[in-house]
C-alpha cells in the first residue's frame, strides 16, 4: 500500500498499442455484427447436433467412443455443421477484423502520429495482428467451449481426455485458419490506400478459393484424367495432383486437418492402395497418429500465414509514411 | 542557448530522378523558432521526414539533440515532437483518451498518463473540450490537440509541419501565439514549415528559405530582405498639398536642383503629381529636410523596401507552381 505509486508498473508500449487495438476490435460495430451471426449459426449447428446425436451412433461403430467430437461434424442436412461453419465464417471474420488495419491509420492521418512515437515501426503492425489474433483466438475457444459444455449438459456423457485434447487442437487449427486470413487481409491493407479496395480484394481472394477454384480444379482434372484402363500407378499420381492442387486452397488444407482430428478413423488424406489397407483394423487412431496424419496439412497451413505476415511486415518497414 | 540542437548537413533526398532534397546544410540553435519557409512542394515536409528519422536520406546526416536521425530515430522521438500536416486522431475515443494513449506510447504509467493528459489540455487552453470525441472536433481544436499531443513528451524540440494549414485568420494568430509562448516558457526549440511567409515573420526568430530542395539563404526577415535585395535600388514616394500648382513653378525647380545634387539620388521622376526618387541609399531624412526648408507641406512620404512580398513575389509566385 505504501508504495502504490512505485509500484504501479510502466507499461510496455507494445502493450499499450495492443490493448487499444482490442477494445477498438471489440467495440466495433461490423465486429459485433460478424460476432452475432457466429453464434447464433454455431447455436443453429450445436442444436441440429444434439438433436440427431442419438442416431449417429450405431452400434459397433469404430467410432462410438469418440461420439463426443461427433457434436463439431454432424449434421441432418438442414443446417451445416460447426466445422462447416467455422471453415465457411472464418475467413470472413479474419478479413473483417484486418482488411483496414493500416489504411484507415493512413487515411485517418494518425499513422504518421504513430510512427512520430518513440516506438519501433514494427511495433503497430505486430500489435495488430497480435490484438486481432488475440480477440479470434478468445472467441473461437470461448465458442468450442461453450459447444463442448453445452454438449456435456444435454448428453451428460464427459468428453475422454483425448476427445478433450482434439477439440483444443481443432481450435487452435482453427486459430491458426483465421489467422491465415488475417494477414492476407493485412497484407492488402498495407497495399491498398483505400479500405474498401482491400476489403473488396479480400473478400474476392476468398470467394475465388471457396466457389471457384474447386471449379477450376475439376475442370483441370478432366482435362488430364488418364483413362480408365491406366495403370494403378497413373491413376495414383492423378489423385495426388489433383489433391496438390486442391491443397492451395487453405480451406481445404483446414478442413484435411480438422476433419482428421475430429474423426479419428481417418487414416490417410491422400489415396491408398488396397495393399496399404491389407491388414489394418478398423479402429480409430490415436491422437498422436491422427496429428501425424495432418501434420503436413498444419505446416502448410502455418507457412501460408506466416508468408503473408512476413510480406505485410517487410511492405509495411519499407514504405515510407507521408502525412495523408 | 547558443548550442546547435539540429544539424544537418549535405542532406539529400532523391526519389528516382527527382531530388527533393538537394544538399541541406542547416543549424538550429536550442531555444530558437525557427520557421521553414517555402512553397508547396519545395521539399519542406521531406526534410521534416528526415529529421524524425521515418524516411532514409539518400545523402548527408541529420542529428536531433545529438542523437542521428536515420540510426537511431527512437532516441530522436523521445527528445522532438512531431505534429505532421494533416494530423489525425482516433475519432471514436475523446481527446483525452488520445492524449493518455499518446502518453503511454511515450512510458509514461497510467496515472502519471492523466495527470500529464490535464497538464497540457491546461496549457492549450482545451480542457471544456476534453471529454469530447475527437470526431466532434473543430480544425482549430484538432491543431492544439495536436499541439498537446506534442507537447505531452515533454519534448526538446517540437517539430510542426504546416500547422496553420486551413486555420482562419484568429486561429493562426492563436496557435502560433500559443507556439511560441510555450517555446519561450520551457525553452522548446521550435521548427515549422510553412508556405505563409506573414504569419512566419510574426513569430520566427530566424527562417530558412526553401525552394527546390535547396536552402536559399536563412537569418531574420530583415537581413534576410537586405541580404536577398541588397543591389536593389530604394524608391522615395513624395506627395505635397501643394504639388499641384507648384510643380510647375519656378521654386520647384530649384528644390529639384538641390534634389539632384544629392548624390545617390539617381532619377526624379514625377507620377499622377507625386514626386518619385530612384536612390542607390536611403536618403529619406535629408529628402524630407528639403522639402521642410522649401515649405512644402508633406501628406505623403514612402520609403519602398524590399520586404517580404518581394521575396514571396520572387521565389514563391514566380517560382515552383504546383499547387495541391
Amino acid at each position: 500500500m505504501k508504495n502504490k505509486k512505485h509500484t504501479e508498473k510502466r507499461q510496455n508500449p507494445f502493450t499499450v498499442i495492443v490493448q487499444k487495438e482490442i477494445s477498438d476490435q471489440v467495440r466495433s460495430l461490423r465486429f459485433l455484427i460478424l460476432l452475432a451471426i457466429i453464434v447464433l449459426t454455431c447455436t443453429g449447428a450445436m442444436y441440429t447436433a444434439l438433436t440427431n446425436i442419438a442416431g449417429s451412433v450405431k452400434p459397433n461403430d469404430p467410432e462410438g467412443s469418440f461420439f463426443f467430437l461427433k457434436l463439431f461434424t454432424i449434421s441432418d442436412g438442414t443446417m451445416p455443421s460447426f466445422l462447416v461453419f467455422i471453415t465457411f465464417l472464418g475467413p470472413v471474420l479474419g478479413i473483417c477484423m484486418g482488411f483496414d488495419a493500416i489504411n484507415s491509420e493512413r487515411n485517418r492521418g494518425t499513422l504518421s502520429f504513430m510512427l512520430a512515437q518513440p516506438i519501433p515501426r514494427d511495433y503497430l503492425i505486430n500489435a495488430k495482428f497480435t490484438a486481432a489474433f488475440i480477440v479470434i483466438s478468445i472467441l473461437l475457444f470461448a465458442l468450442g467451449f461453450l459447444t463442448t459444455g453445452l454438449g456435456l449438459i444435454i448428453v451428460g456423457i464427459p468428453p475422454t481426455v483425448d476427445e478433450f485434447f482434439r477439440i483444443v487442437l481443432f481450435l487452435l487449427i482453427a486459430c491458426v485458419y483465421v489467422a491465415f486470413w488475417l494477414n492476407l487481409s493485412i497484407l492488402l491493407s498495407v497495399q491498398c490506400k483505400q479500405a474498401a479496395t482491400s476489403a473488396l480484394a479480400a473478400i474476392a481472394i476468398w470467394l475465388f478459393f471457396s466457389v471457384f477454384y474447386n471449379m477450376l480444379v475439376n475442370l483441370i482434372a478432366k482435362g488430364i484424367a488418364p483413362s480408365e484402363f491406366a495403370s494403378a500407378n497413373q491413376m495414383v499420381y492423378f489423385q495426388r495432383f489433383v489433391l496438390d492442387l486442391l491443397r492451395v486452397d487453405p480451406a481445404h488444407l483446414f478442413n484435411e486437418a480438422t476433419s482428421a482430428l475430429l474423426i479419428p478413423s481417418v487414416r490417410s488424406l491422400g489415396p491408398l492402395t488396397m495393399e496399404q489397407m491389407v491388414g489394418s483394423l478398423p479402429t480409430p487412431l490415436s491422437l498422436g497418429q491422427s496429428l501425424a496424419v495432418v501434420w503436413p496439412q498444419l505446416t502448410g497451413l502455418i507457412a501460408a500465414t506466416v508468408i503473408c505476415f512476413a510480406l505485410s511486415y517487410v511492405s509495411f518497414m519499407r514504405r515510407e509514411i507521408r502525412s495523408r | 542557448m547558443k548550442e546547435p540542437i539540429i544539424e544537418i548537413t549535405g542532406l539529400t533526398k532523391k526519389y528516382g530522378n527527382f531530388t527533393a532534397v538537394d544538399h541541406l546544410n542547416l543549424t538550429i540553435r536550442k531555444g530558437e523558432v525557427f520557421g521553414l519557409l517555402g512553397p508547396n512542394g519545395a521539399g519542406k515536409s521531406t526534410t521534416i521526414l528526415m529529421l524524425l528519422g521515418l524516411t532514409e536520406p539518400t545523402e548527408g546526416s541529420v542529428s536531433v539533440c545529438g542523437f542521428n536521425s536515420a540510426s537511431q530515430p527512437i532516441q530522436v522521438k523521445k527528445m522532438a515532437g512531431y505534429l505532421p500536416e494533416n494530423v489525425g486522431f482516433y475519432e471514436d475515443r475523446t481527446g483525452f483518451d488520445n492524449l493518455v494513449y499518446t502518453a503511454k506510447l511515450n512510458g509514461f504509467t497510467s496515472k502519471q498518463a492523466e495527470e500529464q493528459a490535464w497538464d497540457v489540455l491546461k496549457r492549450v487552453g482545451m480542457t471544456n473540450e476534453a471529454k469530447k470525441l475527437t470526431g466532434k472536433y473543430s480544425r482549430g481544436m484538432r491543431q492544439r490537440l495536436g499541439l498537446a499531443n506534442v507537447l505531452i513528451k515533454n519534448p526538446q524540440v517540437i517539430i510542426l509541419d504546416e500547422p496553420t494549414l486551413g486555420l482562419d485568420p484568429s486561429g493562426i494568430r492563436e496557435l502560433l501565439d500559443l507556439i511560441v509562448q510555450l517555446s519561450r516558457e520551457d525553452g522548446i526549440t521550435v521548427l515549422f514549415s510553412s508556405h505563409h511567409l506573414h504569419q512566419v515573420q510574426r513569430v520566427c526568430d530566424r527562417v530558412g528559405l526553401f525552394v527546390k530542395g535547396k536552402l536559399l539563404d536563412e537569418g531574420d526577415i530583415q537581413s534576410l530582405s537586405k541580404r536577398l535585395f541588397a543591389d536593389k535600388p530604394v524608391i522615395i514616394t513624395i506627395g505635397s498639398d501643394s504639388f499641384p500648382q507648384r510643380l510647375q513653378s519656378a521654386d520647384f525647380s530649384k528644390l529639384e536642383k538641390r534634389l539632384k545634387e544629392i548624390e545617390s539620388i539617381n532619377a526624379i521622376n514625377i507620377v499622377d503629381e507625386r514626386l518619385v526618387l530612384t536612390c542607390s541609399s536611403d536618403v529619406t531624412a535629408e529628402i524630407a529636410k528639403l522639402f521642410v526648408t522649401f515649405d512644402y507641406p508633406l501628406n505623403h512620404l514612402v520609403k519602398r523596401e524590399y520586404g517580404l512580398d518581394d521575396i514571396y513575389n520572387l521565389y514563391f509566385e514566380g517560382g515552383v507552381k504546383n499547387e495541391e
